[in-house]
């Protein structure tokens, strides 16, 4: 080393330097970090300010997804291009067409409701959104989604597929917010079996392609086969939404109760693009306390035509 | 003073490097192979330079990898913490051992890392990670030491051409 004799002393004793004391202190200081985003949220305001810094890596870190992407569009054969025109005209037609009769069903609905004087009916809003096309941790059920606040993103926002309920917005930043997945362990939907209307919960089990109804008792009503929606209990999903499809059924640990697999309809492994949807005239302040009084009624009926 | 210069930039870069590198898009399939490129690149900072990187650098280079992550603060700030710490702790021996020896060792720390990691995780209350969990420090030990040898390669580099 050509460094001076008092620098290299301090080199020779830099596992000193790197003393036990200075350890604790910075492993006190990020507990005490850890315990304050965790436990208080203290550090939202921190966090949105990282998220405009970080968001020019966001963006270097997706440029080889886009690029490939874009050579992708570029190569792409016009006879492909004109397949998938066409079929997806024809996905448009059927979809509109079953959108008019869906619109006829709510508009049945808000009358019949009115006429029964209930809750105020609910308007469905929808925002389409897409996934930025970069990893989080992938032992965390997380999305990163390319809007933000600035967009009107809110944390308790529900986010679907084409197929399904696919999760909800936990964290907003000016320019990007964060989504949990319905399959990450800590997430819970309400849901309601569409055939026998059972209402449980579903709980993600940290696999992409499963979710778990525990707790069942042994007398529900609930088979191999049957669909699930969201029940719109809990404010945060709006009610009809599906779900998924119980896939199997067996004793849990205790043998008390039953538990159901179920198979997310929602493809989460990958989807470029979600929807938003939350209720509108339903209270606006985030994850609301108290369900809204919405008794087995669906203001967005997918399974209206499912019903025999 | 411009070589040391050199070699903060160099530093700042490759960090910047391993935070892409983390966040790139892979296929689904790949993501658990993902190696934790930021403790590889302080691991070399680490042996090569104490004299510019510290435990302060890993604690900061967490923090920020926290942000951007989205995890929760200070998470991986303790884990690299720790981490360095360790390295520091025997950074005499590791620095003379061959590299596949050294590889290793590297292994040990990243299994001790994710350790780690899974008691924060315990603490805060998420489940038990599948077992592709534990393939990454594999990846990254072998990873390693060809990490080594390009950063190597790339300090000794600036270290000749400024002059």
């Amino acid at each position: 080393m050509t460094l001076p004799g008092s620098t290299s002393t301090t080199a020779l004793f830099a596992e000193g330097g790197a003393g036990t004391l200075r350890l604790l202190v910075y492993l006190a200081l990020a507990l005490v970090l850890m315990v304050l985003d965790h436990r208080g949220g203290y550090l939202s305001e921190v966090r949105r300010l990282a998220g405009f810094a970080a968001e020019p890596l966001y963006w270097v870190a997706a440029t080889p997804g886009r690029l490939v992407g874009a050579a992708r569009k570029s190569v792409a054969d016009r006879s492909e291009l004109t397949a998938q025109n066409a079929e997806l005209r024809e996905r448009l037609m059927v979809t509109t067409a079953q959108l008019g009769r869906l619109q006829a069903v709510q508009r049945e609905n808000q009358r019949l409701r009115q006429l029964l004087d209930g809750a105020e009916a609910q308007r469905l809003d929808v925002q389409l959104v897409g996934i930025a096309d970069v990893d989080l941790d992938p032992f965390r059920h997380r999305v990163l989604l390319d809007q933000g606040s600035l967009r009107g993103i809110r944390s308790g926002q529900a986010l679907i597929d084409a197929n399904g309920v696919v999760g909800q917005v936990i964290d907003v930043t000016p320019l990007n917010a964060t989504a949990m997945l319905i399959s990450d362990p800590s997430h819970a939907v309400p849901v309601r079996v569409v055939r026998s209307g059972v209402r449980s919960i579903a709980f993600g089990t940290g696999r992409v392609d499963q979710l778990r109804l525990p707790n069942l008792p042994p007398s529900a009503d609930v088979q191999v086969g049957d669909e699930l929606v969201t029940s719109g209990f809990g404010g945060i999903f709006p009610a009809g939404l599906a779900l998924g499809k119980v896939v199997s059924i067996g004793p849990d640990d205790t043998n008390l109760f039953v538990e159901a697999e179920v198979e997310p309809a929602a493809r989460l492994d990958r989807s470029g693009e979600l929807l938003l949807v939350w209720n509108t005239p339903a209270d606006e302040s985030g994850p609301p306390e108290a369900p809204p009084a919405t008794p087995e009624a669906e203001p967005v009926g997918k399974n209206a035509e499912e019903r025999p | 003073m411009s070589r040391q210069r050199a070699s903060g930039r160099l530093l700042l870069l490759s960090l910047l490097a391993a935070l892409l590198f983390s966040l790139a898009p892979v296929p689904a399939s790949l993501q658990p192979l993902r190696p934790f490129w930021l403790a590889l690149v302080l691991c070399y900072w680490l042996l090569e330079a104490p004299e510019m990187v510290g435990l302060g650098i890993a604690f900061i280079t967490g923090v920020v990898a926290d942000l951007i992550f989205g995890s929760l603060i200070g998470e991986h700030a303790m884990r690299l913490t720790i981490f360095a710490f360790i390295i520091l702790r025997f950074r005499a021996r590791l620095r003379f051992f061959p590299l596949t020896q050294q590889a290793l060792a590297v292994l040990v720390l990243l299994f001790n890392d994710r350790v780690v990691s899974l008691m924060i995780r315990g603490v805060i209350g998420e489940a038990w990670p599948p077992a592709s969990f534990w393939i990454a420090p594999v990846v990254g030990a072998f990873l390693w030491p060809w990490l080594f040898l390009l950063l190597d390669d790339l300090r000794l580099k600036l270290r000749g051409s400024p002059g």
